[in-house]
């Protein structure tokens, strides 16, 4: 049997730790929902000749004097004496300050291996490193790399292999500690060596510090903000126009073909009612018209990560969030509940303390997720063509997205605001937040892995939800009981709360059996919609307006559509993430009932006040 | 005087980080040590957090952390 070594990827934060250890590994790996961030330990392999390399991606970390979880992680598991090699990766254009985590850490093993990366980085400032220099002063072997280009892996993969093998063997100076100011004591250490082997060093980057002042500039941060997510929605209506166009003729043409199979084998009538216009078409309605914007919202959102922009978000945000009792890096988890309220939960990991960890965690469904974009566009779109036509729907739908997005926002702070001042009253806890230089974005590794990661798992959870759900809704449909199919009663008893929404018992119903994943809503919907008890064929957004509209749907009920998909009780998958994460069922039922009751409430309030202007015009 | 004093463009010495346990040893990890050099560069919308610059890395404090930090002003820098 083959021997798999091993290997810990230590380093700060903003090192390209993450680049190493996707290049490094490929598609190999396990990762959370949002690809590119180290939150838990995540874990890939490689193969060089011959041998499998185990990677254990540690949380990035200043420091190993364990006075956060994710210190304590690293340090232990480097400790634990299981790695065979430590990889520390380094920032070259920040020598100084990563130097005192790669002291600590030869302090801890001697099994350790420097991957000097950004080189491209500290090239472009102008920088020169004496590489020998530095390895004399460590001791331990040091590879130069640029991990964005891959310049240099072939090398790391090479010193591992040495080390691991016994081929190389590192052997750290040992230091004079001070072990009353050890902090102190480390940092007279790198600032020595930093000084012998960097020459040229500036400070920071002039780039970064020019786009900074405008980026965080009184008056330009908050339309600069808003102005790059209006255009990323409109990139993301516009085009997933033509992918759900296409996708949907296939799935007409296949489901064409599945039904002469069914009628050639002689199958019976119900059963291919069930198969195909339960199953099959509840997965074509999740495929072709929530896949597209998903796949390009998210890679979109990632190439904003990817540059450098959420720090500053979350720095722009700041003044807000501290007003409303929260923990800075609340920003950080909100801004990846954008993409999987799951993921922007367990992201909570990062705020240290257990109070406003809390509040991060009971907040973040009140951003709609990736899964919930797609809605909030689809009736987008619908309400400002219907308005306006199609020839500007695109930039009225992404302007009413927006609108949505920024309400949500708001009543996160508010939400925030109200529990901290009564149920999670404490003192703020502090807020350091690196700023890291802007750096090109990896377009092509972005795009595909983003891609991929999105694409492979929303077809995944297609396939587990959307298709035993489009049976359940299709057998509720068709079984009758009294006269009135079962869907029927389930949505009459819902009606009477549904209309004092604006709303309906279908769409309530939708919602409902929409637990396991937003994404399968709207379809449902439609399924209680239309009267012969199954998924109408997916065809343009046209067709589901005109449905809408034989329905009695009016703007009023699409907005309070829109307000119920922002603020309604989280997913299946956010829910047990919930569970978990705090171990608690009463803050589970709390995050259950905090935007469920915000929702009702302003859709029946909204509702309730367009009724009497209404009146009061007529 | 504070590290919150110092105005975008001025720098100082730090002197001494006097603040609960936890956050010293962050800033200590992070490098904000006596004899330390920092530049205040840019302050957000309503002049809270600051951005810094410390050993070649921008950092962004809150004012409240800020203030818990004395420096001897250098003046203004470049």
């Amino acid at each position: 049997m083959l021997q798999r070594y091993l290997i810990a990827l230590a380093g700060n934060p903003n090192t390209g730790k993450s680049t190493v250890f996707n290049k490094l590994t490929g598609l190999k790996q396990h990762t959370g929902n949002w690809p590119g961030k180290t939150v838990v330990l995540a874990q890939g392999s490689y193969t060089y000749q011959g041998h499998t390399y185990e990677i254990y991606d540690l949380p990035g970390t200043y420091s190993l004097s364990a006075s956060s979880p994710e210190e304590e992680v690293a340090r232990d598991f480097i400790c634990s004496g299981q790695p065979q090699v430590t990889v520390v990766v380094v920032d070259a254009t920040c020598l100084e300050r990563n130097l005192h985590l790669v002291l600590q850490i030869t302090q801890l093993t001697t099994s350790v291996i420097v991957c000097l990366n950004l080189m491209d980085e500290a090239k472009r400032q102008n920088m020169v490193l004496d590489v020998h220099q530095l390895e004399e002063e460590l001791g331990v072997p040091v590879i130069p790399t640029t991990a964005t280009t891959s310049e240099g892996l072939q090398a790391l993969q090479d010193a591992i292999a040495r080390v691991t093998h016994g081929a190389l063997r590192p052997q750290p100076r040992s230091l004079q500690l001070d072990q009353e100011h050890l902090a102190s004591s480390f940092y007279t250490h790198a600032e020595r060596i930093a000084d012998q082997v960097v020459a040229n060093s500036q400070q920071g980057c002039d780039f970064s510090a020019r786009l900074d002042k405008v980026v965080t500039s009184r008056h330009l941060s908050i339309p600069l903000m808003l102005g790059l997510l209006a255009s990323i929605l409109w990139i993301t209506i516009v085009g997933a126009n033509y992918p759900s166009d296409l996708l949907a003729h296939l799935f007409f043409q296949l489901e064409d073909l599945l039904t002469t199979l069914f009628i050639k084998l002689g199958s019976p009538a119900w059963l291919h009612g069930a198969l195909i216009f339960g199953m099959f078409r509840g997965l074509a309605w999740v495929v072709s018209v929530m896949l597209p914007p998903m796949a390009i919202f998210f890679p979109l959102f990632t190439l904003l990560e990817d540059f450098g922009y959420l720090p500053r978000l979350a720095f722009n945000l700041d003044g807000l969030f501290q007003k409303a009792g929260a923990h800075g890096k609340q920003s950080l988890t909100m801004a990846m509940g954008f993409g999987c309220n799951a993921a922007g939960i367990i992201a909570a990991r990062i705020i240290d303390s257990p109070r406003e960890r809390l509040l991060a965690i009971l907040t973040n469904n009140f951003v709609p997720c990736n899964g919930r974009f797609p809605m909030l566009i689809v009736m987008g779109t619908i309400m400002a063509s219907s308005v306006v036509g199609a020839q500007m729907g695109g930039c009225v739908a992404a302007l009413v997205v927006l609108v949505a997005l920024v309400f949500s926002v708001l009543a996160t702070l508010m939400i925030s605001k109200l529990l901290t001042s009564t149920v999670l009253r404490g003192e703020l806890s502090y807020f350091i937040l690196e700023l890291p230089p802007y750096r090109r974005p990896q377009i092509g590794t972005v795009l595909v892995r983003s891609f991929l990661d999105r694409a492979l798992s929303v077809l995944w959870r297609a396939v587990i939800v959307a298709a035993p759900c489009g049976l359940l809704t299709w057998i509720l449909a068709n079984i009758t009981f009294h006269d009135i199919t079962l869907l029927g009663h389930l949505s009459n008893w819902l009606q009477p709360l549904g209309q004092a929404m604006g709303l309906d018992g279908v769409v309530l119903l939708g919602f409902i059996l929409g637990l396991p994943a937003n994404e399968i809503v709207i379809p449902i919907i439609f399924m209680g919609y239309l009267s012969q008890g199954s998924l109408m064929e997916v065809q343009g957004l046209a067709a589901i307006q005109d449905v809408l509209v034989a329905n009695g749907w009016t703007w009023l009920t699409a907005l309070n559509f829109m307000i119920f998909t922002i603020f309604h009780w989280p997913c299946g998958t956010t829910l047990l993430t919930i569970k978990k994460e705090t171990g608690s069922l009463k803050w589970t039922l709390l995050s259950i009932l905090l935007p469920t009751a915000f929702g009702i409430t302003i859709c029946v309030v909204l509702t309730k006040i367009v009724d009497i202007l209404y009146v009061g015009c007529s | 005087m504070t590290l919150a004093d110092l105005l975008p463009g001025e720098s100082g010495i730090i002197q001494e980080v006097d603040t609960e346990p936890l956050l010293q040893q962050r800033l200590l990890d992070l490098g904000l040590l006596p004899g330390t050099h920092i530049q205040a560069r840019f302050r957000g919308r309503r002049g809270d957090p600051v951005a810094y610059m410390v050993r070649g890395t921008v950092l962004a404090l809150r004012l409240s952390t800020a203030k818990d930090v004395i420096v001897h002003p250098l003046g203004r820098s470049l």
